[in-house]
């Protein structure tokens, strides 16, 4: 069965952003890009069900900037076969991501696609179920475990209140929660090796999707900062603060 | 036309982070229409000050919520509204984008303000920035960040009429096995006026429990960071974070937990912070109120000794 993973470039998790003075959006320039942490757990779960024998191909693949072929890199050393870039040089909505990976899906047949469950960067938390609904496939989620066997995904959920477990006809789309795996490093033998697997370039065009945006970003601002408050010396100090000058307890 | 709020099941109360949602539709369009899913929660949505009418699905496809059975109902409701909207809860974020999707229309995830019917503002960068969107899709579909809209009232509504709505077909593509569902006594966390966390400090899920006098005395719920729930401390639906509850209590009270803007995204509009941390440098100490350098195991009992002693 072959798997698809979608990998997207952001700027790394450890990077606090600055929002440009002009307010047009956030500065991106000059910053550590790192693959998506959440897809990392993607690319990891998809490389255990190769190491396990029920996937027998994976698929990488990134939407962006040329750049992206970085991150696309780094999944190959995890264990990825191959990539595809949809190059892509503007702003980009899950939407339009789910629309151009459902012409990959439409190219690749794939059983199952794995994506994180929320990009670092837009915070939207929508592509994987977007491209679920395009597809008219089922999706499990915010997956904290998941099991293939006779043509069903059994997928655990993190939701509110616990764990949720569905079972998915296959095909079917995984999204993925921080619990799933530790994804591993990639070991320097195999960052060699990724250099040799093949990626594939096409443009949103050659897959017959208009990427335009749908929103207007009329404004960026910083959100209002919080100013650090004063040290307490003692618990009976804080206790006091509290109910006499806070007044919240 | 109306706007069309969809409700988290959550047995037969209708939940804070649900209230949120109908305050912020209300904002948007006087006429505020709640789906719910099951019959029980119906009598609850009724009372809801400002929503206009309840409607109500039943279905053994609707019992857990599942995403593509709930899209379908609601594409099927779609043409009598101009927005869809639902908390930005795990239901709600599982089932919207579906929506959104459906109807070819981008969705706009955990808005924190409604400028007009088209433009919204959300946080985006794990709260670092915030940006004010305008939607150019001819229906708007949203997911509502609970902690930014101060709820409706459980009560004092005129009493909505109740609509049964017929379901719409099910595709029939996933099943629901089971759950397994923490019960507590204690208030929900993103519903909670008082919220105690516990980091990577707490040690182990038994040390972790030492938190629990202290939520006692004040009737607080529990939270946890990321590193706490991975290590298997606390479960993973106390995770206040970037990717976890976005909570804004009166009162957040980080125990053990360094300030990692991931963590800080979820909990930096509580009115009051405190922060407990033996690490003077820690960045925690830059968004508390009340910062106090100790070693959380002394400092914890000694808490909730003189909560009781100054009671
Ligand atoms: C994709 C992604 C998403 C994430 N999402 C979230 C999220 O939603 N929520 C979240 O919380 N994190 C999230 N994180 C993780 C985040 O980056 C931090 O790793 C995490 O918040 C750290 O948890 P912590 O503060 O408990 O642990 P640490 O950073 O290890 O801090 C422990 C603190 O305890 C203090 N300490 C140690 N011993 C004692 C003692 N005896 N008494 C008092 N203080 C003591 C130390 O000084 C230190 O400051 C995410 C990370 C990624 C990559
Ligand atoms: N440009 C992109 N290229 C590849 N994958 C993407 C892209 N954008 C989003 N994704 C996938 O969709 C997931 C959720 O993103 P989002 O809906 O933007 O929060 C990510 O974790 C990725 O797996």
């Amino acid at each position: 069965m072959k798997l698809l993973v979608p990998v997207k470039r952001v700027v790394d998790y450890n990077v606090k952003v600055r929002v440009k003075s002009d307010g047009t959006g956030v500065e991106t320039a000059n910053v550590k890009m790192s693959m998506n942490p959440f897809d990392e757990i993607a690319v990891e779960e998809a490389v255990r069900l190769k190491e396990k024998g029920i996937a027998s191909e994976i698929v990488a693949v990134s939407i962006g900037v040329a750049a992206a072929a970085e991150q696309i890199r780094t999944a190959l050393a995890m264990g990825a076969d191959r990539g595809i870039l949809v190059e892509h040089d503007g702003a980009l909505e899950p939407l339009a991501v789910a629309k151009i990976l459902k012409a990959v899906v439409a190219k690749e047949q794939p059983q199952l696609v794995i994506l994180g469950k929320q990009a670092i960067d837009d915070d939207m938390n929508a592509t994987g179920q977007m491209l679920a609904a395009l597809l008219g496939w089922p999706q499990g989620t915010f997956a904290s475990r998941l099991e293939i066997a006779d043509g069903k995904a059994t997928v655990t959920r993190e939701v509110d209140g616990g764990l949720e477990t569905v079972e998915l006809r296959l095909p079917a789309i995984v999204t993925t929660d921080l619990r799933l795996n530790e994804p591993r490093y990639a070991s320097l033998p195999n960052i060699m090796k990724a250099r040799k697997k093949p990626i594939e370039t096409l443009k949103p065009a050659d897959l017959g999707v208009d990427p335009a945006p749908r929103l207007t970003v009329l404004k960026v601002e910083e959100p209002p900062k919080r100013q650090a408050g004063k040290k307490v010396a003692s618990v009976q100090e804080l206790v006091d603060k509290l109910r006499n000058e806070a007044k919240v307890i | 036309m109306a706007v069309l709020v969809l409700a988290d099941r959550s047995g037969s109360a209708i939940n804070q982070p649900t209230r949120s949602a109908v305050a912020a539709a209300g904002q948007i369009d006087r006429e505020v229409h709640l789906l719910v899913l099951g019959a029980e929660q119906a009598e609850a949505a009724a009372k809801l000050p400002g929503v206009a009418k309840v409607l109500k699905a039943e279905g053994e496809a609707y019992a857990h919520a599942l995403a593509e059975p709930t899209a379908a109902l609601l594409v099927a409701l779609a043409p009598n509204y101009t927005h869809l909207l639902a908390p930005g809860s795990a239901q709600g974020k599982n089932i919207m984008p579906r929506v959104a999707a459906l109807l070819d229309v981008q969705i706009v995830s955990d808005i924190a303000g409604v400028v007009d019917a088209d433009t919204f503002r959300r946080f985006f960068y794990a709260g670092n920035a915030l940006a004010t969107v305008k939607s150019a899709d001819a229906r708007k579909v949203l997911t509502v960040r609970a902690a930014s809209f101060d709820p409706v009232p459980a009560e004092g509504g005129p009493g909505a009429p109740i609509e049964a709505v017929r379901p719409a077909e099910d595709p029939g593509l996933s099943r629901f096995l089971r759950a397994e569902l923490a019960k507590s006594a204690r208030p929900e966390l993103t519903a909670a006026r008082i919220v105690i966390s516990g980091g990577r400090a707490m040690g182990s899920a038994e040390n972790f429990r030492i938190l629990e006098g202290v939520a006692d005395k004040l009737g607080a719920a529990i939270g946890a960071s990321r590193a706490a729930v991975d290590a298997g401390y606390a479960p993973n639906d106390l995770q206040v974070g970037q990717t976890g509850k976005i909570v804004a209590p009166d009162l957040y009270i980080a125990v053990g937990i360094s300030g990692a803007i991931q963590h800080l995204a979820g909990m930096k509009d509580s009115k009051v912070i405190v922060a407990i941390n033996k690490d003077e440098e820690a960045p925690i100490f830059q968004v508390a109120d009340y910062g106090l350098v100790a070693d959380l195991f002394k400092a914890v009992p000694e808490l909730e000794a003189e909560l009781e002693r100054t009671k």
